[in-house]
């Protein structure tokens, strides 16, 4: 047995759930008797709804599939070797589950050595090597085709990429040494780290072609005809494939200078993959693409016992699968039909949500206002944007007719809301007034009609309280831009039945947003944890910290924007009440800041000036602050906040405020941006002993977001 | 309005390999529309020359259109093939003659002006779709005696019509096949069948029919180069006791897709396509469906007549071979030799096989290489024979013809 075989088992050992791909191989005449032909096709026997990967056992058949070729090829008996994936799918990269059980250093670098070994050898061979990109190809299914020495490219091709660094690792199986060397280093930081770093953004198939990555483009129709009719007159000598030559001097350094300003602007350093892969992209300059392997081990190795890549593959999982089947939704069997949808104002908040519902549900909406101007403007600002919608060519004039027809404003709401299915409010954020508006809409809609709300703090069953139906109003809280951020904050009120629950849920899913069951608590959960956490910088900035330390102190999280920018961007009156309504409830816990109050009644909307370009205190700001004497340092405040947060988690777990802490994490990154490598925050809590020192335990068990013990 | 008959001509034609219908053949894992797709794309990568937006037709044939075959096939695989969406089309079957009849319906509508150019085909995958799925015959055709029996299968159909001619003995029909297989495996070693063939690619996920995974398809996988009269000599005759058809010497069941350009002369000239025949006449005709085999006779004469031409002129014959004894009753009526070389110069169905709806381009797409090879043949002609008793003939004239004397 080779040495990468014996590897490979000792990994197969380790992962024995692994979905197996098999490398099958089979042989024909090429056309215009160009001679025989191996073609391997990777396949995990599963349809497209389950892709394949790369586990240990699946890299040893291509390890075998391989072996048999090379003697073929050495033989003499065929003229070249192709690889590629069962229908819709090449290969979407190394199993993840596999990757999540590795325990030790020496495992993780049996992975990278293992996949190595294997892809490398189809370089090696004696006869040119093909890889034809008929589907879906990621990680190592797009590095597996940049060890072969042609590649042709479907143009249906939905999705291609490196989401290495998106997850917390490298393309570690030849990704950051041989793409730079076949396409430039500046094409490749944009798919390994702009790419990347962008929410994962998919290349397809022309875009594929068009960065050289691949040397021949088809269509879907017969991509595999084509590339096959392509290979024979590459082997015939009739097509010559021409590359670019590589810019390998200052064009390098300065793309692998572009990598690390994106990576800063979008981790600020807190995460070390984007910096591993571009230290390695630096160094095959050089061309030397075994030291560039050997690199790539070290780097897969350590980021895979490291926290960061746990809490990613963690977070990764999160909104893939726990964001589509929500904790704690009821039977998705009780949901009721929705087919007109009712909007309680018409202001800008409701306005969004207007075209939100219009173009997931398509259903009739009917906004309604206190007077026909406002109305006028609400329907006006939904036609707008469908208007952009057509001019982006998002939508066509068809689509864009029948969304206008579908959105109408009136001022009787018993006209509007009579035979409405859903009717969310979005008025003036006052119990009061909300009550009212309710009451108004059960005595016109339909009995069976959902009464949602989206009230960013104030309670759902109080707001229910004084209806005939209390049991079918839910809290239906989106954040903003309601357009952008997928998550919804979905409450259940005491009163609240499972059906109007569950129509809630499947309402959620059809605007694909994502959607988390939560309590009719204080402020729910984002905006729970984050007035918390700014609470907490505002107390030490009051106390006598200055402002740029306070800000300073968070950097190494990681987190999309500063404290007081992101306070910014919610705007301080805002930001002022919901931390009132906090201290309303929690006092021990939960301060105003007389600073912000300040800031506010002077009607500032912000801290920083930006006339520099970069963002200074406002000097009118920093007049009207009054603080103490007492000075922190960065790792005091970060320690501070960090303590008030997980105290904060801790005590919304207990009151039993969502179902796990995985909730908590799912909510802050898809509602507040909190990046993958904090896993939200528990995994990073639990990581830095944050959790253990406030609450006395960990939040997740040990393996769950981090090295398994 | 005054009106003038165009001519038509045939552009182009293509197939993809035919494969053995069942679990073990090569198109087991493929679907039907695919394969007919895959020949119009094709047919459109070898005519640049003709731009997508002016083909006003898309007819595509199918004896069994359901599932991959349903849909209004001629539309769907339009529209799959990438051709634009104002190209139009629809679906046609007479059985056999299903791709015949949909060349010469569009040409008759290309004559009449209403088209200038048009993809006309045809695609049977038997395997998926085997002979009878799905049909409802009327309980009237045997309580009225309408028809016999034996009229609904086509072995059956060529044993009657081993009954009507008895000097058709099984040695002839054998020694017919034998040599099928001889011209077919000559024409291959010379090149003349590939070049019309599409390479389809396949998919095989059960290993008890080859190796798996993804392969490429570059020939027909029923040939059976070197095959004997002593081979073909003892297989069973599965339509009756005692009988005289057997697989050695029918064509067998069989998955493929042809297609091809059919144009009026003048868009042809003027867009530069190829003309590789012109269309002399054509003409359907029906006969008791129990001896369905004798259709190309009575089609042929009025084919002729309607061409004022004779068995004479035709220097050049390409007769589906569904059956052997159904080729030789046409040419025992003609008086034409068993191997005269005017006849399926490139073998026929027997050795490349019979994807029912798909093979009359097949026919076609040979004779305008022959007619290539031979200017001094001016005319051929390319008939069947049809299930429930019909015959289809086509005579087609060289555009090639350098006035000689054949």
């Amino acid at each position: 047995m080779s040495t990468t075989a014996e590897l490979l088992k000792g990994a197969a050992e380790l992962f024995p759930d692994e979905v197996v791909t098999q490398a099958h191989v089979r042989h024909f005449d090429l056309p215009f008797g160009a001679g025989r032909f191996a073609l391997i096709t990777l396949d995990n026997g599963h349809d497209h709804t389950k892709p394949t990967t790369f586990g240990p056992q699946s890299l040893a058949n291509l390890d075998t599939a391989i072996d048999q070729v090379e003697k073929e090829a050495a033989d003499g008996e065929i003229v070249g070797v192709g690889i590629t994936g069962k229908p819709f799918i090449f290969a979407v990269g190394a199993d993840l589950k596999g990757v999540e059980l590795l325990k030790r250093h020496e495992d993780a670098l049996a992975i990278g050595k293992g996949g190595h070994e294997v892809f490398k050898r189809l370089s090696k061979l004696a006869v040119p090597t093909f890889a034809y990109y008929n589907g879906a190809a990621m990680g190592g299914g797009v590095e597996v085709g940049l060890h072969c020495t042609y590649r042709t490219v479907s143009a249906a091709l939905p999705a291609f990429s490196l989401p290495e660094v998106f997850l917390g690792l490298v393309p570690g199986w030849g990704g950051c040494t041989l793409l730079p060397n076949l396409i430039g280093a500046d094409k490749a930081v944009t798919v390994v780290i702009e790419n990347s770093l962008n929410q994962n953004k998919q290349l397809k198939g022309k875009q594929v072609y068009e960065l050289g990555i691949a040397d021949a483009l088809f269509e879907g129709a017969d991509f595999l005809e084509q590339s096959l009719i392509w290979t024979a007159s590459v082997l015939k000598g009739e097509i010559e494939v021409e590359r670019p030559v590589i810019d390998r001097g200052e064009a390098w350094d300065q793309a692998v200078a572009r990598g690390r300003f994106i990576a800063d602007g979008k981790v600020h350093g807190a995460a070390p993959a984007a910096y591993r892969a571009l230290d390695i992209i630096a160094a095959a300059k050089n061309g030397d693409l075994q030291q560039g392997y050997d690199a790539e081990d070290q780097a897969l190795a350590d980021l895979i016992m490291g926290g960061e890549l746990r809490a990613g593959i963690y977070a990764f999982n999160l909104v893939q699968k726990r964001g589509k089947r929500p904790a704690g939704a009821p039977d998705k069997n009780l949901a009721r039909p929705v087919t007109k949808v009712g909007v309680v104002g018409a202001g800008l908040m409701a306005s969004q949500l207007a075209l939100l519902f219009l173009r997931r549900l398509e259903v009739p909406v009917v906004l309604t206002d206190i007077d026909q101007e406002r109305i006028d403007k609400g329907v006006g600002y939904v036609h707008a944007e469908i208007d952009k919608l057509l001019g982006k060519g998002r939508i066509n004039q068809d689509k864009a007719n029948r969304l206008k027809a579908l959105v109408t404003g009136v001022l009787d709401k018993a006209e509007g809301f009579a035979d409405a299915d859903f009717v969310i409010e979005a008025v003036f954020e006052e119990m009061g007034v909300k009550q009212q508006v309710f009451a108004e809409v059960e005595a016109v809609a339909p009995e069976h009609a959902i009464l949602a709300t989206n009230t960013s703090s104030l309670s759902v069953t109080e707001m229910a309280s004084k209806l005939k139906h209390p049991e079918r109003v839910v809290g239906f809280h989106f954040f903003n831009p309601v357009a952008i951020l997928p998550l919804l904050e979905i409450v259940r009120g005491e009163k609240t039945d499972d059906a109007s629950l569950a129509t809630a849920f499947a309402v959620a899913k059809k605007l694909k947003k994502t959607a988390v069951l939560v309590k009719d608590a204080p402020a729910f959960v984002v905006n729970r944890i984050l007035t918390r956490f700014m609470g907490e910088i505002q107390n030490v900035i009051d106390e006598g910290t200055p402002v740029e330390v306070a800000e300073k102190a968070v950097e190494p999280l990681g987190l999309p924007m500063s404290p007081l920018v992101l306070l910014e961007l919610v705007g301080p009156a805002i930001g002022l009440h919901v931390s009132e309504t906090l201290n309303k409830a929690f006092p021990d816990r939960f301060t105003v800041s007389p600073n912000l109050k300040a800031v506010v009644e002077a009607g500032k909307r912000g801290f920083y000036v930006y006339d520099s370009g970069k963002p200074e205190l406002d000097p009118e700001v920093a007049a009207l602050l009054k603080q103490g004497d007492t000075v922190l340092t960065e790792d005091q405040v970060r320690a501070r906040v960090l303590d008030a947060v997980a105290q904060e988690i801790g005590l919304m777990l207990d009151e039993g405020v969502v179902a796990e802490a995985q909730d908590i994490d799912l909510c802050l990154i898809t509602g507040a941006g909190w990046p993958f490598h904090l896993g939200g925050i528990t995994p990073y809590l639990d990581r830095e002993g944050v959790s253990e020192r406030v609450t006395g335990k960990r939040f997740l068990e040990p393996g769950v977001a981090s090295v398994p013990a | 309005m005054p009106r003038t008959v165009r001519d038509v001509v045939f552009v182009d034609g293509v197939r993809t390999p035919f494969g053995k219908a069942g679990p073990k053949g090569i198109y087991h894992e493929t679907r039907a529309d695919d394969l007919v797709v895959k020949a119009i794309r094709e047919l459109l990568r070898r005519n640049p020359g003709l731009d997508p937006k002016k083909v006003d037709e898309v007819a595509v044939a199918a004896t069994t259109q359901i599932g991959d075959q349903g849909l209004t096939i001629g539309r769907t695989a339009g529209i799959l093939a990438g051709l634009p969406t104002s190209v139009p089309g629809y679906s046609i079957d007479r059985m056999c003659a299903g791709a015949l009849t949909a060349v010469t319906t569009v040409s008759g509508s290309i004559a009449f002006g209403a088209y200038d150019v048009a993809i006309a085909g045809g695609v049977e995958h038997m395997g998926r779709h085997p002979m009878g799925e799905g049909v409802d015959p009327n309980p009237r055709f045997v309580s009225e005696k309408l028809v016999d029996e034996s009229a609904l299968f086509m072995g059956m159909t060529a044993e009657n019509l081993h009954d009507r001619y008895p000097q058709i003995t099984k040695l002839r029909a054998d020694e017919y096949a034998v040599r099928s297989q001889e011209k077919a495996a000559k024409a291959y070693a010379n090149g003349k069948i590939q070049q019309d063939l599409v390479p389809i690619s396949v998919r095989r996920t059960t290993p008890e029919a080859g190796e798996t995974g993804w392969g490429l398809v570059t020939a027909d996988e029923p040939m059976r180069p070197g095959t004997t009269l002593e081979n073909l000599a003892n297989l069973k005759t599965p339509f009756r006791v005692h009988g005289r058809v057997t697989a050695g010497n029918a064509a067998g069941l069989n998955d493929g897709a042809t297609a091809s350009v059919i144009a009026s002369e003048e868009f042809a000239r003027e867009n530069g396509l190829p003309v590789k025949m012109r269309l002399v006449s054509y003409a359907f005709a029906g006969v008791e469906p129990e001896v369905m085999g004798y259709g190309p006779i009575p089609a042929t004469e009025k084919a002729l007549a309607k061409a004022g031409l004779s068995i004479s002129d035709i220097g050049l014959f390409e007769i589906n071979e569904a059956f052997a004894v159904q080729v030789l009753a046409f040419l025992d009526h003609y008086g034409i030799a068993d191997d005269d070389e005017r006849v399926n110069q490139y073998g026929g169905a027997i050795a490349f096989g019979h994807p029912l709806a798909s093979s009359g381009v097949r026919l076609m797409t040979q004779l305008a290489r022959q007619f290539e090879e031979q200017p001094e043949v001016r005319y051929g002609l390319t008939t069947m024979c049809v299930g429930f008793g019909m015959g289809a003939t086509v005579i087609w004239e060289n555009p090639h013809f350098d006035g000689g004397d054949k």
